[in-house]
């Protein structure tokens, strides 16, 4: 009987990823998630205090893993993301989805589109087009070859950080590298 | 179908064993039999309860990639110990799209046979069997109680099956 490998990320790090922080840092923390799922929603201040606290030492990378039977909305939220993305605005809307997860329906995402001031006509069309399905099942997948069991899910310079993820257990884990 | 004399394998049967056959209920009036999926691949998914944390998180990724093991043509069969109202109840509400199986009575008796019954808690191990189209395991992982298995176990051993029983 084999144990599966130790969990480790498959999909390296590279241009087609939203990256937020210093190409130079030295950790790259992973986050797979979920809009709708209510742990990567706490999860999220979390990540914003240690981006705040490491600065140029750490970058963050965010894929998609949306449990589509699990949660209704999640699925076109992570192709709205992807949608404003296109547009240059990927963190914008990332923001804007994990501090609305009560509101994912395609009205508020077309909404939030037209706050942050991007096409929200081009995001509508792209959202009932489909047109970043394969694009966040790559992440999907990405995540499930990885290891990746359940939202959030994080590696810190390619290695799954298994156990608790508030900020105190992060810092650590990102300080031990 | 495996004889009832057979002493229980006190391991997960490893891979080269012939899967036992077995028949059990998938729903309060519907029986599955393992044979029925001959010449397709099967992953069976030994879990210890309906409702735990961990089997949920376990069962909501697998339906998720219910998708992926079409590619392989494999079905993907869920076994534990409880009744067949309950995995109803339980399927409706995680909305699951692949057979739950009742391994209800006599209590535990195909997790037995595959080596994966837990007498001391009365209900089976968290464990993976990865079954080619002609019925023989090519596949086990026992994972700890408490920690998901996940899927990329599952995959790898699809892909390591025979290419002609892979769709494109």
């Amino acid at each position: 009987m084999t144990a599966p490998s130790a969990a480790r990320l498959t999909l390296p790090v590279s241009d087609r990823d939203h990256i937020q922080g210093s190409p130079e840092a030295a950790v790259t923390l992973v986050e797979y998630g979920d809009y709708e799922c209510p742990h990567c929603g706490r999860a999220y201040p979390i990540v914003e205090a240690l981006r705040q606290n490491f600065g140029d030492r750490l970058r963050f990378v965010f894929r998609n893993f949306p449990l589509t039977q699990v949660h209704a909305h999640a699925e076109m939220a992570a192709e709205a993301a992807e949608a404003a993305g296109a547009q240059g605005r990927f963190w914008e809307m990332h923001h804007a989805l994990f501090t609305h997860q009560n509101a994912l329906d395609s009205a508020h995402l077309v909404q939030y589109a037209g706050r942050l001031r991007i096409n929200a006509a081009q995001l509508g069309e792209a959202l009932a087009a489909h047109t970043f399905r394969d694009r966040v099942r790559e992440d999907f997948m990405s995540g499930v070859r990885s290891g990746v069991n359940g939202t959030p899910t994080f590696f810190i310079n390619g290695r799954r950080h298994d156990g608790p993820y508030d900020l105190e257990a992060l810092t650590e884990a990102v300080e031990r590298v | 179908m495996s004889s009832n004399t057979d002493p229980a394998p006190s391991a997960a049967l490893a891979p080269g064993t012939v899967a036992p056959d077995f028949r059990l209920p998938s729903t309060p009036d519907q029986l599955v039999s393992l044979h029925e999926f001959r010449g397709q691949p099967v992953v069976l998914v030994f879990y210890p309860a309906d409702w735990s944390p961990v089997c949920g998180d376990q069962t909501a990724l697998y339906n998720e990639l219910l998708p992926e093991f079409h590619r392989f043509d494999a079905e993907l069969i869920g076994i534990s110990v409880d009744g067949a109202w309950c995995h109803l109840a339980f399927a409706q509400e995680r909305k699951l799209h692949f057979p739950l199986l009742a391994d209800f009575e006599p209590k535990g008796a195909v997790a037995r046979q595959y080596g994966v019954y837990r007498s001391q808690d009365g209900f089976c191990e968290r464990a993976l069997f990865v079954i080619d189209a002609q019925g023989i395991i090519r596949w086990s992982y026992v994972s700890p109680v408490g920690v998901n298995p996940g899927a990329d176990g599952i995959l790898a051993a699809l892909e390591g099956l025979p290419s002609k029983e892979k769709k494109k």
